[in-house]
């Protein structure tokens, strides 16, 4: 027997996937075409004749992008910046979160109080600019590593999930056998929340990969700066690669050069890209789970 | 959350919740011991959590304060060499009565608006992904969808360059083969806020689709069943269970989404202007920045950086209480 409304959900159920498929292709296939297109002819790509799967197959660009100086350097730079401001991340955020999270942390609230307080209010660009200015820190390698090593939302997640695995009793008799603060911390506390590592690591390294702001404003060395910066300067300040001098060279070298870029941009974007949509599916888990705890919490 | 039950994180090692006393004596809490000894027994913690509050109290507190520039004249970033003196509101008069200050709050408003008509894309995607029942087909979906978060602004930008480059993009390649003339969209004017409002929405949409899918998660099955034993269909159950059930959820995000009216997106809306597309894309926040950093003019920036966070936060407390009278939920 066939219902009136099984017929109603089958036809719900249709349309629904229906949608489903298409949000997955808008959402994958531009990242499939930049793929595809960095690997084909790129006579193809500007013909228009590559849609569905790379013709004419080649890396000349990848050999162009690894060859290019400045990319590498960006590179490196983008690698140095994010794993350092993960690391002093973690030392500044997991000890503080970890006293909030205690009971008996006399004056938690007031501290939580002052840390929740500049998720609402903060002084805007220019104030900021000028500390970072009489800091000295302009042109440091600091002002793209410290700024944002702690965030409040990560202290809340991470005290969050203390306050949830780590059972108040636990500590109490630790500290009948004579444990400290610091060693029932670093042994017991640290050992059981790779989790918690992981998803503050994970919001630093996402953050600080794809951040470029802080960097125009206070980086001029171009020796320093990170991948997007250099990606921003190629592809969206469309400059040459390299930007070496274009006088003196033929017309012939300077659409020669042209094409170089434009066949580079491609695989600039995919290897900008690649790292953080390499490792994401893996650890998607703990990102979701972060976003949750801090969401509901916060 | 129900992360306290259901041992946090799944894999995570647990401890058992009764942890014998070798004395058998009553844990000693905070309440039965005097201030001072609690601190002092604890001292360490306060160790732990001063380089945090140092850090916040640098890069957080000290711009705070730093505000004060926007009362003043004469701010350099020298200090030996000048002293600022107080002139009030000056610079906020200023502002509001100069020539771009219309045209800047109607492109602020119009991009932020634009953004809020897809505000509902995400809740229908969760709503979508959670009526779903192959485990398989959804996590699939999700995870696609939830990939170009992960894409940095300055890729986002790129990739719509490269796209609608009016020589070699794709998109006008397919123009010209209709035998249409190709449109240069970075170029235009009018395309700058719907570049901008979809670019955006193609990276959040899975993002905040995930925030609706954890509080549908919660939803009572029982209350789902009933419907379907009422002779609900699918779209019915979805329509009549699970949207009442995470009203208050989007409520607070469309509150917080509301806050934020003329502070979004700074930093892509930067990327993608140029000279061309100032008259629509020229925002207060792109402002800020252009007239404090570059051209040096940090007391008025300031003062205007301050008066959009002004208005952002009378918004927010406006549609707060708004919200809190007619259906009880609150941000605070």
């Amino acid at each position: 027997m066939v219902s009136r409304r099984s017929v109603q959900d089958r036809l719900y159920d249709a349309v629904f996937n229906v949608i489903l498929v298409l949000a997955l292709l808008i959402a994958v296939y531009p990242l499939y075409y930049v793929l595809i297109a960095s690997v084909s002819d790129s006579t193809l790509v500007s013909g228009g004749e590559i849609t569905l799967y790379p013709r004419g197959i080649n890396f000349e660009a990848y050999k162009f992008v690894f060859q290019d100086r400045s990319i590498m350097r960006g590179y490196l730079n983008s690698l140095f910046y994010a794993a350092g401001q993960t690391v002093i991340s973690l030392i500044l955020t997991l000890p503080a979160a970890y006293a909030l999270s205690r009971r008996d942390f006399r004056g938690g609230r007031l501290f939580m109080l002052y840390f929740v307080v500049t998720m609402y209010f903060s002084g805007g660009i220019i104030p900021f600019f000028v500390v970072i200015r009489r800091l000295g820190l302009i042109d440091s390698v600091w002002s793209l590593i410290l700024p944002n090593a702690v965030n409040v939302f990560n202290i809340i997640v991470a005290r969050t999930f203390f306050a949830s695995t780590i059972p108040g009793e636990l500590w109490e008799s630790a500290q009948l056998d004579g444990c400290t603060n610091a060693r029932f911390f670093l042994r017991i506390v640290l050992p059981v929340s790779g989790a918690l590592v992981s998803i503050v690591a994970l919001f630093n390294v996402v953050q600080n990969w794809n951040a470029f702001f802080h960097a125009m404003l206070f980086i001029r060395d171009l020796a320093k700066n990170p991948l997007q910066l250099i990606l921003r300067r190629i592809i969206i300040m469309n400059e040459i690669a390299s930007g070496d001098a274009s006088i003196g060279i033929s017309p012939e070298e300077l659409i020669r050069r042209r094409q170089i870029s434009d066949l580079m941009k491609y695989a600039l974007i995919v290897v900008a890209a690649a790292p953080l949509l390499i490792v994401y599916p893996f650890v998607q888990k703990y990102f979701v789970k972060g976003v949750m705890i801090g969401s509901v919490k916060g | 959350m129900k992360a306290g039950q259901s041992g946090f994180l799944g894999g995570g090692r647990s401890f058992p919740s009764v942890v014998k006393r070798h004395d058998g004596s009553k844990p000693v809490r905070g309440s039965g011991v005097s201030l001072s000894h609690s601190i002092f027994r604890n001292w360490q913690l306060y160790l732990f959590i001063l380089p945090a509050v140092a850090h916040i109290f640098i890069f957080k507190y000290l711009p705070i304060y730093g505000i004060r520039i926007a009362f003043t004249d004469g701010f350099t970033l020298d200090p030996e060499l000048s002293a600022p003196l107080w002139n009030n509101f000056a610079h906020f008069l200023r502002f509001v009565h100069s020539a771009f200050f219309w045209n800047l709050l109607r492109n602020t408003v119009f991009i932020s608006l634009y953004g809020l008509v897809l505000f509902p894309v995400p809740i229908i995607l969760a709503l979508l992904l959670n009526s779903v029942t192959n485990e398989w087909f959804k996590k699939t979906v999700q995870m696609a969808t939830y990939a170009p978060y992960f894409i940095s602004s300055v890729v986002v930008v790129s990739m719509l360059l490269v796209f609608l480059s009016p020589r070699n993009g794709v998109v006008n390649t397919f123009i010209k083969l209709l035998g249409q003339a190709p449109v240069n969209f970075f170029a235009e004017p009018a395309w700058g806020p719907t570049l901008y409002v979809l670019s955006d929405l193609w990276q959040t949409a899975g993002y905040n689709a995930i925030i609706y899918l954890a509080a549908l998660s919660t939803v009572d099955l029982s209350s789902r069943e009933a419907a379907y034993c009422d002779g609900a269909n699918r779209f019915q159950i979805i329509w009549h269970v699970d949207l009442p059930w995470i009203s208050s959820t989007v409520l607070i995000l469309f509150l917080l989404r509301v806050g934020q009216m003329l502070s979004m997106g700074f930093e892509k809306i930067l990327l993608m202007q140029n000279d061309l597309t100032l008259s629509t894309m020229e925002v207060i926040s792109t402002y800020v920045y252009k007239s404090g950093i570059l051209n040096g003019q940090y007391d008025y920036a300031t003062a205007v950086g301050l008066i959009q966070a002004g208005v952002d936060f009378l918004i927010l407390v406006t549609a707060n209480s708004i919200a809190k009278k007619v259906s009880g939920v609150s941000l605070w």
